[in-house]
């Protein structure tokens, strides 16, 4: 195996002998994709005229009250699909199709990778399944019908947690059954290689949008880059162009959950320790015995108890930093997006935007902050709506 | 390692394969895993395959994932099942008995300190469901370094190099896969391509033994003609426990039969 296997000490490809090679055909297909200008080509036709790429960064006018602050957000909410996801999922889609491959397999947890995915395959004739946990699809009805609608079928999972954790674990299997005609579309950039891999080339346009719209508003890089971790891709997407720039400060965002001290978060870096699971070497949520804990966090789009390998790098490394933000405090940010700039944004990036109005508030001397602000948030109305009723906010 | 060697050596001489149940440690409870075991070992079973329940068992169906949470409803660790082990290898102290457990319970415990403690509980041989040849070195040592056979998984879709790499890194015995997907009994196995066994027996592997998909004595006698040299089953033997959660005496019974059964059609 190629050491691009490994950030560090940090990922590998712990799975069946039985996957192995599917994961090695996928490797070289996508390495041998990377150097076809014919793939690329196509790849980037369909983020500009399909998914709406590239997306603006935008300068916030009213939520930022320190002066010495400009805070901009990357917007990923404003991409097809409303999220980031839509990018990397175009990329596998094609990556399908080039390895001969009629169908496609998808765990989703809010339901985000899902509908990229059913898009994806909807637009390039693809047949595609999705694993969602019984307890998501419950959740998330508005995502599931928006997957049915685009032909995907959407399994519920009972076993374990009924999340996505244990829809993972299950479209795994369903993987080691069917590797010869199905591709398994991992909607994270974690997982065993060369998933890690593939979801970071496939978001990277991101930062490289971000650093150059950057440079054209204020004529020099940003000093700090701000984005929320579940798995990390939209995170690595936004990181991998300024990691050689050392000037610029990376974050990672956490789920603190009900508190970091608490039971009841999903921050794997700031709490976790090492570990294997779903293939990879990295940091995980775990008992003394190396069972996997549940994770929580209001956003089921971060409520997973691992964490990429690549950043499990960046953290050990010092890279970049890792940091953690409560439901409360997302919800706050969530609001005051919405109030202050006409906003609506996903509760996994009101996490990012929730540390970044912390991190503005304390400078002392001109700063410039981008924020990843990778989904929007239709998808959490109603679960928003229930939370601050039931607070009496409302 | 030697109890693999001088099994096979003593099934020869009966012109028998083996046959090899597999449970989850721990299933449904402690004290009744233990009777479990005991029962397959009466019933003629010539090693076990045993389980250390995982909270995300990905290689494994239905039937087993369901063990492994019942025996975790029970607060089952790791140490509990090293424990259990040793009274099994006190009750026995012939029969092989192989580990077939993920990764994640290596690391927690520390891989060396987990092998160190895994011979000493009395296990012979350790098969680390996800954790493929190219992974595998640091589990091998170690394995090596205890008198732990290392096994390693032949399956259809192996090419050449990985049979050859299987053969010549495994002791002990060769678990040999006949189809895809997980553990369980939706689908049976296939007859292992005689090339496959060919290939095996050319490069000097340890001895395949079937499994994924045994549910029935035939598949055993197929496994058997088609030159493996036993067969593995689990999810059958689990479904049994699973049947008779209320009534452990004829569980027990009906475990022992079973196996006998499935011995029987061992004979060549």
């Amino acid at each position: 195996m190629s050491n691009s296997a490994y950030f560090g000490d940090f990922g590998g490809m712990f799975v069946p002998e039985l996957l192995v090679p599917a994961l090695k055909q996928l490797e070289q297909e996508f390495y041998k994709s990377q150097k076809d200008p014919a793939f690329q080509t196509e790849f980037y036709q369909l983020l500009n005229e399909f998914a709406g790429r590239p997306t603006p960064l935008t300068k916030t006018r009213n939520l930022v009250t320190n002066p010495n602050v400009k805070l901009y957000l990357k917007r990923e909410d404003l991409l097809h699909g409303g999220a980031h996801k839509t990018n990397q999922v175009l990329g596998q889609a094609l990556l399908t199709k080039r390895m001969g491959k009629k169908e496609v397999i998808a765990e989703t947890g809010a339901g985000q990778h899902g509908v990229a995915t059913a898009l994806a395959c909807s637009l390039l004739g693809l047949k595609c399944r999705v694993y969602m946990g019984a307890k998501d699809v419950e959740r998330q009805q508005p995502n599931v019908f928006r997957m049915r609608l685009m032909g995907a079928e959407v399994i519920p999972v009972t076993a374990g947690s009924g999340t996505l954790k244990d829809a993972v674990n299950e479209a795994m299997r369903d993987w080691s059954a069917n590797y010869q005609t199905a591709h398994y579309l991992l909607g994270t950039a974690a997982g065993p290689h060369p998933f890690p891999t593939i979801v970071r080339e496939f978001q990277k346009m991101i930062g490289e949008e971000a650093k150059q719209q950057i440079l054209k508003a204020e004529g020099r890089l940003p000093d700090a880059v701000i984005a929320c971790v579940g798995g990390g891709s939209n995170a690595i997407g936004m990181f991998t162009d300024f990691i050689e720039e050392k000037d610029v400060k990376l974050i990672g965002v956490e789920p603190a959950g009900k508190g970091l001290d608490t039971d009841e978060h999903g921050a794997a870096l700031c709490k976790g320790t090492k570990g294997i699971l779903h293939g990879a070497y990295t940091y995980i949520m775990q008992n003394q015995d190396g069972q996997i804990e549940e994770s929580y966090s209001v956003s089921a789009g971060l409520d997973y108890p691992a964490v990429g390998p690549q950043h499990a790098f960046l953290h050990e490394t010092g890279r970049a930093q890792y940091v953690g933000i409560s439901d409360t405090e997302a919800l706050d940010a969530f609001q005051a997006l919405a109030k202050h700039e006409g906003i609506i944004p996903a509760l996994e990036s009101s996490h990012a935007l929730a540390y970044a109005l912390k991190y503005a508030e304390a400078q002392t001397e001109e700063t410039i902050i981008v924020v990843n602000l990778s989904g929007r948030g239709d998808k959490d109305l109603a679960h928003v709506h229930q939370v601050l009723s039931e607070r009496g906010e409302l | 390692m030697r109890r693999y060697d001088a099994m096979f050596a003593h099934l020869s001489e009966k012109n028998q394969g083996a046959f090899v149940p597999f449970v989850t440690i721990g299933d449904p409870n402690k004290a009744l895993s233990i009777d479990i075991i005991k029962s397959l070992i009466d019933g003629g079973a010539d090693a076990l395959e045993l389980g250390i329940p995982f909270s995300d068992p990905i290689a494994d169906g239905p039937v087993i994932q369901a063990a492994n949470i019942r025996a975790l409803e029970q607060n089952v660790n790791t140490q509990d099942c090293l424990e259990i082990i040793a009274e099994i290898r006190r009750y026995n102290s012939d029969i092989p008995i192989g580990l077939l457990l993920y990764s994640n319970l290596i690391f927690a415990r520390g891989i060396a300190q987990f092998y160190q403690d895994a011979k000493a509980a009395g296990v012979d041989s350790i098969l680390v469901a996800d954790v493929p040849l190219h992974e595998a070195k640091p589990f091998r040592l170690n394995a090596m370094e205890n008198d732990i056979a290392p096994i390693f998984i032949a399956t259809p879709n192996a090419c050449d190099d990985t049979l050859r790499e299987c053969a010549t890194r495994g002791r002990g015995y060769t678990y040999l896969l006949s189809r895809a997907g997980v553990t369980g009994t939706e689908t049976t196995a296939q007859m292992p391509a005689t090339d496959m066994i060919t290939k095996l027996i050319e490069y000097h592997a340890a001895p395949p033994l079937l499994g994924f998909g045994i549910s029935e004595p035939e598949h055993v006698k197929h496994a058997i003609s088609s030159g493996a040299a036993g067969a593995i089953s689990g999810s059958a033997v689990v479904k049994i426990i699973e049947k008779h959660l209320d009534d452990h005496k004829t569980m027990c019974f009906e475990l022992k039969t079973f196996v006998e059964r499935m011995k029987a059609a061992t004979q060549k």
